[in-house]
């Protein structure tokens, strides 16, 4: 697998700099019709008047974001002071993920160094077989871990048989289960770009470090690390990334007795609330964070490149 | 989840059953509402295709609609206040006299409503209560009072259940301070914010489509519910008991409703005709263990519906009020409400 395109004598990087535009064009038009569009709409509804009941009145508007960072209190006609519910929602959404994020790097980085370290044949079966759970819906995933984790579930069990514990653990509703919800449904996201890399690392050089007495902490933290780090960053991001907006785990470990951004930004739609205009305005302050995460990801991967 | 699979279930089997139907009947509805047999019977009747979507609450239905989907459909099931909103956002048809056969088969009392005054737009389809059950194994005091979801005991603090639905949430706080459920007091209003603020630390979870798995499995011993569905998850063995508080419970009538654009206009009146007949309606009832609306259908329901508890208060318990409706200022305060609780 390794270095594949990299050997024999293949078409050259340019072969189709001619049809450039042409074979671009399928993705241009799928991004514009599934991806520029609807943000725009987006953007343009978040700066609308709410309908009452859901629905907007066509009337350039910044309620919504006034809504966002100010607070006029319960009947709205105190003097405005900064509004910390929104940002609140926002923080524990970060948080959760963040903390999700950290939990698969923690196992899929070993998880993925030792798949990567095993003869080819053994890989393929080790990827095999980390792909299995995933092929159940996310949905069943989900509920099978409240059922894993609750009060008289099967882990309590055991810790009780075990004797580790003498009362159950209390783990669904917690902010704890929310955290393992997402990691368990995120896992691969980050094991398979860090197995990428680790396969491409060549160990010749964790030799050449060792030939040298450096101890096998340094050739990690210096050798290793640093060459299989854009699959780490990749890893990380892909699990973040979906994790900030998820609202299945949340709401089916979590108990949904706090708002996350992904059940905030529902209920504007679904909910009482109706209120479009914030649900928009809400997804595009989302949608701000996110990028400016990846482009500071994608700036440290490109100081790392040159 | 269940809702996720039946769906597809019933969209393949339709499908696959109606290859030359004469016509077609597109039904917007509540999940796990309606027996398929039900509806393969009007199928065959009527030599009519039919299809059907599916959504969880009221204001997703509204939403839905809001959002394109009025001229899709040709009839949906919205409760009693949500009749009243749809109406007044001009979402409904109106039923021209004469045009419903069995309009006559309505009982009185659901025949002239304050949601849907002369039954215009709609007819009934279900009702019910919403309450909140109880698991006997954990507390045997008394369970007829509010303060069981709002001022719980230690036994069951933290293992309480609400439903995920502001309306349901908020119109049943009203009723345990005694306020009116559209109130303008600011006192009042401040009172239920602090009072709901306390309630939550005694609660486990907001959940509506798993109301009935937590009570069933144990994962809480006080579940928010509606009346049809913890029957249900009696019979399934948990050992629950449904409540009639004194200080009052929630009354609710969902309804068919023709909507607006209906594509098969002709089909909607036929299936609400269909719906109006006592046995057809009746075999709703005994498959979602709801009562029904229409006279006559006595003969045709599962017997053990009429001595179930969950749908006979007792004397002593306080009154049944629908949900209101409240005016934009007023409901822009509940909605401030509702996101501090949750936020």
């Amino acid at each position: 697998m390794a270095g594949g395109a990299a050997s024999g004598g293949g078409p050259r990087a340019d072969t189709y700099a001619a049809d450039r535009t042409w074979l671009l064009l399928p993705a241009w038009v799928t991004l514009s019709i599934l991806v520029l569009a609807p943000v725009a709409m987006m953007l343009v509804y978040s700066f609308l008047t709410k309908e009452f009941r859901g629905g907007v009145i066509w009337e350039f508007s910044l309620a919504a974001y006034d809504q966002f960072f100010f607070d006029r209190g319960l009947f709205g006609d105190e003097p405005p002071r900064i509004e910390w519910t929104y940002i609140l929602i926002f923080w524990r959404s970060i948080w959760q993920a963040g903390a999700a994020t950290l939990l698969s790097l923690l196992i899929g980085l070993p998880t993925a160094y030792y798949i990567a370290t095993r003869p080819a044949r053994q890989r393929a079966v080790w990827l095999f077989l980390i792909t299995i759970p995933y092929w159940v819906n996310l949905l069943i995933r989900t509920v099978s871990m409240k059922f894993l984790l609750r009060d008289q579930g099967p882990l309590n069990d055991a810790l009780l048989g075990l004797g580790v514990i003498d009362a159950p653990l209390s783990i669904v509703n917690t902010n704890l289960a929310v955290q393992l919800g997402l990691f368990y449904s995120y896992l691969p996201f980050m094991v398979l770009p860090i197995y990428a890399a680790v396969e491409r690392y060549n160990f010749a050089l964790s030799e050449a470090a060792a030939d040298l007495y450096a101890t096998r902490w340094v050739i990690l933290r210096r050798i290793l690390l640093p060459n299989v780090r854009p699959g780490i960053i990749a890893g990380c991001v892909l699990v973040f990334v979906p994790s900030l907006g998820s609202f299945l785990a949340p709401d089916l470990l979590g108990g949904a007795r706090n708002f996350m951004i992904g059940s905030l930004i529902e209920e504007q739609f679904k909910g009482n609330a109706g209120n479009w205009p914030f649900g928009a305005a809400a997804s595009m302050i989302l949608l701000t964070l996110v990028l400016i995460l990846l482009l500071a990801f994608a700036r440290a991967q490109s100081r790392e490149s040159r | 989840m269940k809702k996720l699979l039946t769906t597809s279930a019933l969209a393949l089997s339709l499908a696959a059953g109606a290859a030359s139907a004469e016509g077609k009947l597109v039904i917007y509805h509540w999940f796990e509402y309606i027996p398929q047999e039900l509806l393969d019977k009007f199928a065959a009747e009527h030599d009519v295709e039919v299809v059907m979507d599916t959504y969880d609450s009221n204001e997703a239905l509204l939403a839905a609609l809001k959002a394109g989907a009025i001229g899709t459909y040709d009839v949906a099931v919205p409760g009693d206040y949500m009749v009243q909103i749809m109406a007044g956002e001009g979402l409904l048809d109106t039923i021209a006299e004469g045009e419903l056969a069995n309009k006559g088969n309505i009982q009185p009392q659901w025949a002239d409503p304050a949601f849907d005054p002369g039954r215009t737009h709609s007819i009934p389809y279900q009702w019910g209560s919403t309450s909140f059950m109880v698991n006997r194994d954990v507390w045997q005091g008394d369970i007829n009072t509010t303060d069981i979801l709002f001022n719980p005991p230690a036994e069951l603090s933290g293992k309480i259940n609400m439903l995920d639905s502001q309306g349901e949430v908020l119109a049943m706080a009203a009723l345990h301070m005694g306020i009116p459920q559209c109130s303008t007091d600011r006192e009042q209003l401040k009172a239920l914010n602090a009072m709901l603020q306390e309630a939550k630390t005694h609660w486990a979870s907001f959940n509506s489509d798993t109301a009935k798995e937590v009570l069933v499995s144990g994962d809480a011993a006080v579940g928010q519910i509606y009346d049809g569905f913890g029957a249900k998850a009696r019979a399934e063995g948990a050992n629950v008991e449904y409540a009639f508080p004194t200080q009052g419970y929630v009354v609710w009538m969902d309804n068919v409703v023709l909507l607006k654009d209906a594509p098969n206009r002709e089909n909607a009146l036929k299936f609400m005709d269909f719906l109006l007949e006592p046995e057809n309606i009746a075999a709703v009832s005994n498959y979602a263990r709801y009562v029904a609306g229409v006279e006559g259908v006595a003969p045709y329901l599962d017997p053990e519906l009429a001595t179930q508890p969950e749908s006979n208060p007792p004397a002593e318990a306080g009154p049944g009020v629908f949900i209101a409706v409240c005016d934009q200022a007023t409901q822009e305060v509940y909605d401030q409400i509702w996101t501090n609780l949750k936020k």
